[in-house]
């Protein structure tokens, strides 16, 4: 990989919705058959900024708003596909998806299969999830087990920018259908971006920090949350190792069950709710095939079995806080060390930082 | 049209030997709005269908060969054994897929419409459905894209008045006219007698000079009747959902002996050569079923290969 640098030698810097905005840019530059749609594509907004220019670029028959009609669309997608484009669709929130399942499940996912491997969908469809500012039960939900489960289906479930930009990419390259899954929360997060057109491997997990005490598998802002705890843990003798899984499916079992021969001790995330979620096939995966690396039980964190709830007196209870994540830690590994005095909250935030203001 | 009823009557008779083992959903009956609509289209114009697919198929020109080992779970079969009777697909005369989920191909035929105007190819895409289509979200999602974009796409709804057991009157307002429907969405659209092959043929042949000269989307609706059960090969009038009277009515109106008796009064047919098609077919398809029940299963061991495209 070229490492981009400016004039001062500097490496460049930017945003998880740029990288996300550059991948299309660059893929749409690259690949004529691409095409974007959404509600919202073309407005002044461009989707948190992702689509912002895109039309002016490649021209409203490449670029365009769609009727309020998830499900006819996403068909419509898969009609393009069986006919050689490679569309990039985009949900504001995943929660109107559900509006689409027939035609994910039903036809994007299993053309391929049920024709006998006659014409492939290589669709991807941008999946938003939203957090904090009262989002509230149909503007929150990340169903990424739910796609998951689905055979014919990839979903990928990107942390940093660079991860952003290279695995949409590679979605987007990739011949099958994939819901990738972005964190609203992770929109403003800036990391090392290559200018230059490059693609990550679907598959692969990524150790984001290395530790020798404890594995703890995550994805997106679960992951950015468990670096922020091994940070403050380290000085105080629990060296954290934290493994973005980038892809939910397909799952990098190898990377997952690697890390806990080294560390024994395994601490899963889940980004949704818990109960017959991702993280529910990360433990018994592990059960199955690494049960003897284990010395102590597997523990879990993430959603409760409820729908979100809106007001943030509700909300703060329902997230995982980092307080949460160290008192799992110290439970797994026998410690004790109080989140409060290292620095780390129980009071999960209601935005993501400062820069971030009302309504959305 | 005969071919496609003497096919359906053959497979009607083999399916009581058990070793079609998936659901079939027979035409007879409906056998006109296929052979009209299709004999109307030009090669490159593409043709998807719903559960209730044969005629559709072979009317496009579909493998009878390909069918009758899909069918029989064969690995020879059109979709390699993985689809079924309501998967057919033969991409070697533009007939897409089917699939079995009502209203499920509307949608994906607008896509292929779509993309055939992005592309600034000429062909039109045809997509048959029934009338309980019409009553998914999915058909109104579908029309009203098509009308926004002024795609080349038609639609032909087959208005058999039946969606399994359950009769149109339980499911749409009796003043309601599905063409209507279309029409006051902006589609041009008429209804015509699905069991008279010339009047579908020269209702397609208006429809696709419209969607040619730029129109946009067309809907055809073909009123037509399905002679045997929603599924499977046997006569259920006696089950009481509908009367042996309405049903006596319809096979009055046979689109097969009806066109066979217009052929011959105008003499553009002989009784001979009616009998020797006849014979022909016959042949044909019980040669196709004898070869298809040799042709060997797909392997246990494939049972995982393609669900991923690599």
């Amino acid at each position: 990989m070229q490492v981009s640098t400016d004039t001062s030698g500097k490496l460049r810097q930017i945003t998880y919705a740029d990288a996300i905005r550059e991948a299309i840019d660059q893929v749409m530059h690259k690949d004529p058959s691409t095409y974007v749609m959404g509600l919202g594509a073309t407005d002044p907004k461009g989707v948190f900024g992702t689509t912002i220019g895109l039309e002016g670029e490649y021209g409203p028959r490449r670029v365009f708003d769609m009727p309020v009609s998830e499900n006819a669309m996403t068909g419509i997608a898969v009609g393009s596909c069986i006919k050689g484009m490679r569309p990039i669709m985009v949900h504001q929130r995943a929660d109107f998806m559900l509006m689409a399942m027939d035609q994910i499940i039903n036809n994007a996912a299993k053309w391929y299969y049920m024709y006998g491997g006659q014409k492939s969908v290589p669709l991807t469809i941008r999946a938003i999830v939203g957090r904090g500012w009262g989002q509230g039960p149909q503007h929150s939900q990340n169903f990424q087990a739910v796609f998951a489960q689905i055979p014919g289906l990839k979903v990928i479930a990107p942390t940093t920018p660079y991860g952003a930009k290279g695995l949409l990419t590679s979605s987007i390259e990739d011949n099958n259908p994939v819901i990738f899954i972005e964190h609203r929360w992770l929109y403003n997060q800036v990391s090392h971006v290559p200018q230059e057109y490059y693609t990550l491997p679907l598959g692969k997990a990524n150790i984001l920090r290395k530790g020798t005490d404890i594995t703890v598998v995550a994805s997106m802002e679960m992951a950015l949350e468990a670096v922020h705890v091994a940070e403050k843990l380290e000085p105080n003798g629990v060296s954290i190792e934290v493994l973005d899984i980038c892809s939910v499916k397909p799952l990098d079992e190898d990377a997952i069950l690697g890390s806990i021969a080294k560390t024994h001790h395994l601490l899963i995330i889940d980004s949704s709710w818990v109960a017959f979620g991702v993280s529910s096939e990360i433990a018994a995966m592990v059960a199955e095939k690494g049960f003897d690396l284990l010395k102590a039980k597997i523990k879990r964190l993430g959603l409760p079995d409820v729908p979100t709830p809106t007001s943030p007196s509700l909300s703060k209870s329902y997230y995982t806080s980092e307080a949460d994540i160290c008192n799992a830690v110290c439970e797994i590994l026998k410690t004790n060390l109080e989140a409060t005095e290292l620095g780390l909250s129980d009071f999960v935030n209601d935005v993501p930082d400062e820069y971030f203001k009302g309504p959305f | 049209m005969l071919r496609i009823r003497i096919v359906e009557e053959e497979l009607m008779r083999y399916y009581a030997e058990q070793e079609m083992r998936c659901p079939v959903h027979f035409c007879v009956g409906q056998e006109a709005v296929s052979v009209g609509v299709c004999q109307a289209l030009a090669h490159d114009d593409s043709v998807m269908s719903s559960h209730r697919c044969h005629g559709h198929y072979l009317a496009k020109g579909g493998s009878l060969k390909g069918m009758v080992a899909e069918l029989y779970g064969k690995s020879s079969g059109c979709a390699s054994g993985r689809g079924g009777s309501m998967h057919l697909i033969d991409l070697s005369v533009n007939f897409l897929g089917a699939t079995s989920i009502v209203a499920g191909t509307i949608p994906i035929a607008v896509g292929v419409g779509f993309s055939n105007k992005l592309k600034d190819e000429q062909s039109v895409s045809v997509v048959f459905f029934g009338d309980g289509a019409t009553e998914e979200g999915l058909f109104y999602e579908s029309l009203n894209f098509a009308e926004l974009h002024n795609l080349p796409v038609l639609f032909v709804c087959e208005h058999n008045f039946y969606s399994v057991y359950s009769p149109i009157s339980v499911r749409q307002p009796s003043s309601r006219d599905i063409y209507k429907v279309a029409a006051s969405m902006g589609l041009d659209s008429i209804r015509i007698d699905g069991n008279d092959v010339e009047a579908v043929y020269l209702a397609t042949q208006s429809a696709l000079e419209s969607v040619h000269s730029g129109n946009g989307p067309y809907l055809i609706e073909a009123t037509t009747y399905r002679w045997v059960e929603h599924c499977g090969p046997n006569y259920d009038n006696h089950i009481g959902y509908r009367s042996e009277e309405e049903y006596l009515n319809w096979r009055e109106k046979d689109p097969v002996a009806t066109f066979e008796e217009k052929l011959l009064k105008d003499t553009c047919a002989s009784k001979e050569f009616i009998g020797t098609a006849r014979q022909q077919i016959l042949k044909e398809i019980r040669d196709v079923v004898d070869y298809a029940k040799r042709l060997p299963f797909p392997d246990s061991s494939e049972l995982a290969k393609g669900v991923y495209a690599s």
